[in-house]
């Protein structure tokens, strides 16, 4: 038996305000963090509201911040959180709402997953049997089918804290266990690759791996965006500063062996959007200032023909 | 302290006071760096994104030309640090993805055999150097400092790839070399998340309220800097500070430092050798509460 000292963040609906209240108990060695709640919730106060059911890392309902991190409370031991008897800050998931206490509001975390429409599209009228999928191509799925919608992901998010509008990771790994699923119709997957190609959809991940760290499934959930954008851009969806970007910085690095910053920032927001160009004078001007643009003629490095010739063999194949 | 150098491309582009404030720490510092001219971009998780096995390409064409040398590899930049370390973590795992990259080094008289050790400049300090070894370098500790640490997602995430079973402790490197030169860490939680740097372009309202929210944050713990191992974050955190302050409609005057200028001021260097003079936000006001 050890004792856990827990700091909990509780939620009262009532005054809609949010207090830390401290609670210690005594668990087994090998308890879980959600068994120390659970003790606390069963001898001590029961006022304490706690949202779970399976206590086996299966059902996705006891995601929470576990000393500032979205971790399922049942899979976290306590003896890797808190290896030398310091206390644990529990709080509900964030970028939510909370209920009560440590019960986070799902409801928009459903909102976005429907909003990708997550069932498939197949032609029709249907086959006889079933729809025969090849091996390899659900096998590359395995990972988004992981997802047990927990929404850690969801909580740790980074750009989801600046803007509520981004699908985020979870319904976006979700979306890609359709884009990647070859029984869906050319146009269904067309027309999901284009929703998802606007403002709010793909290009609007930066690239932090939060939820690859947190998600407790391995569904790495930005790896699944980079996938769609990948379907995306191979289906002709290319009208974006996310694609100018990436083939700005793939042209430069092809020729020459390094970015050639000069270009990458003009080319990416498209050089055409006059609008866009001029947002970034100030910023131009300031480094100029201080002699820090990069230069304008930008050389190769030494070897750059041994990366272009890489380039050139990879692209073939 | 011998290695191979790999300063990435915007330590010799966008922010070029990196490269000089660099080379000046490792000379006092004792470090032989052999830059590697010929290493190219390592993709930044732009060209991994595009095809994943062309970046780790590149890669091992880098690690392969540190093999030949005999040394390991050093960066000073967290996002290439993390792109080079999570290849390097595919390509030592799978000796047969090896020799299937290899094909493509082969016309260059390379081959990489997957004993290449990948470290930034914050990590070979805190496990090679040695912070006890540091501070008999210290000529003006930084005493009376504090300093916000801002790592870059490269560098923490995801750290199942990035060493951390055999370093658990690398996310706090920044916070024990800040109290190794005299200063006093800031503790706030932006410190270990996003700067917004990479949707600068996609999103620019995004990326500066990014930003902003950090700077506004380690602002608000009272310290006179931040300081950062990423000089793509420092592109966003410095750069675009004006512009972040006026999106989320606050006054923000947080000079952002390179790790190793941080280094340098505490070493004694002058702040015009380390480039201190190059940067958006003023550092003099950090640079004069630094103890005579
Ligand atoms: S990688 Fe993208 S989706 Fe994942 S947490 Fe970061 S911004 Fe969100
Ligand atoms: S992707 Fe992972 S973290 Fe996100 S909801 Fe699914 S299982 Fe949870
Ligand atoms: S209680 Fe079901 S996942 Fe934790």
């Amino acid at each position: 038996m050890k004792t856990v000292n827990l700091k909990v963040k509780r939620f009262d609906p009532a005054t809609r305000k949010s207090k830390f209240q401290d609670y210690q108990v005594e668990v087994d060695d090998s308890a879980a963090v959600l068994d120390a709640i659970i003790e606390v919730r069963e001898y001590q106060d029961e006022t304490l509201a706690v949202r779970c059911s399976c206590r086996s890392a299966i059902c996705g309902s006891c995601a929470m911040r576990v000393n500032g991190h979205a971790k399922l409370a049942c899979m976290t031991k306590v003896s890797s959180v808190s290896p030398n008897g310091e206390t644990i800050v529990v709080e509900p998931l964030g970028n939510a709402e909370p209920v009560k206490d440590l019960v986070a509001d799902m409801g928009p975390f459903w909102a976005k997953v429907k909003q990708v429409q997550p069932w498939l599209k197949p032609s029709l009228p249907a086959p006889d049997r079933e729809y025969i999928a090849p091996q390899e191509a659900m096998q590359d799925l395995v990972g988004a089918v992981n997802c047990i919608m927990c929404g850690a992901c969801v909580s740790d998010c980074t750009v989801l804290e600046v803007d509520k509008n981004f699908i985020g990771p979870a319904a976006l790994a979700k979306a890609y266990r359709f884009v990647g699923d070859p029984r869906e119709t050319q146009t269904a997957r067309d027309e999901r690759l284009s929703q998802l190609s606007k403002y709010g959809g793909i290009w609007d991940c930066t690239h932090c791996y939060e939820c690859v760290q947190v998600c407790p499934k391995d569904v790495a959930p930005m790896e699944r965006i980079l996938d769609i954008r990948r379907a995306a851009v191979a289906a002709g969806f290319r009208d974006n500063n996310g694609t100018r970007h990436s083939d700005s910085f793939a042209r430069s690095v092809k020729h020459t062996g390094s970015l050639d910053e000069f270009r990458l920032l003009p080319e990416s927001l498209g050089l055409d959007d006059i609008a866009a160009q001029l947002k970034f004078v100030p910023t131009a001007l300031r480094a100029i200032a201080k002699g820090k643009v990069p230069s304008p003629l930008h050389h190769k490095r030494p070897g750059a023909e041994h990366v272009t010739r890489i380039f050139d063999e990879m692209e073939k194949e | 302290m011998r290695y191979a150098y790999y300063p990435g491309c915007v330590s010799q582009g966008g922010t070029p006071e990196l490269f000089t404030a660099m080379k000046a720490v490792g000379e006092a510092l004792g470090f032989t760096l052999e830059h590697l001219k010929e290493a190219a971009c390592t993709g930044a998780g732009v060209l991994q994104e595009r095809d994943p096995e062309l970046g780790d390409t590149l890669n091992a064409r880098t690690f392969a030309m540190a093999e030949k040398r005999g040394l390991p590899l050093m960066t000073i930049c967290s996002t290439c640090q993390g792109v080079m370390g999570q290849a390097n973590y595919r390509l030592k795992a799978d000796p047969e993805y090896r020799t299937f990259i290899n094909k493509y080094l082969k016309p260059e008289g390379l081959e990489y055999k997957g004993t290449t050790e990948v470290k930034h400049f914050m990590w070979v300090l805190v496990e090679d150097y040695g912070l006890n070894r540091l501070k008999e370098h210290v000529r003006r500790p930084l005493t009376g400092i504090t300093l916000a640490p801002f790592y870059g997602c490269y560098v923490l995430r995801p750290s199942k790839k990035l060493g951390y079973e055999e370093h658990p402790r690398r996310d706090t490197y920044l916070e024990q070399i800040i109290t190794a030169l005299g200063a006093t860490p800031a503790d706030y939680s932006g410190k270990t998340r996003c700067c917004g740097f990479p949707i600068l372009t996609m999103n620019r309202t995004n990326s500066l309220r990014m930003a902003g929210d950090h700077l506004l944050e380690a602002q608000e713990t009272g310290a006179d800097a931040m300081v950062t191992p990423c000089p793509l974050c420092h592109l966003n955190l410095d750069g675009q500070q004006p512009e972040a302050a006026a999106v989320r409609k606050v006054q923000l005057n947080l000079p952002v430092i390179h790790l190793p200028q941080m280094v340098g001021v505490a070493l004694g260097i002058e702040p015009k050798a380390l480039g201190l003079n190059k940067h958006i936000v003023s550092t003099r006001a950090f640079a004069a509460k630094v103890p005579a």
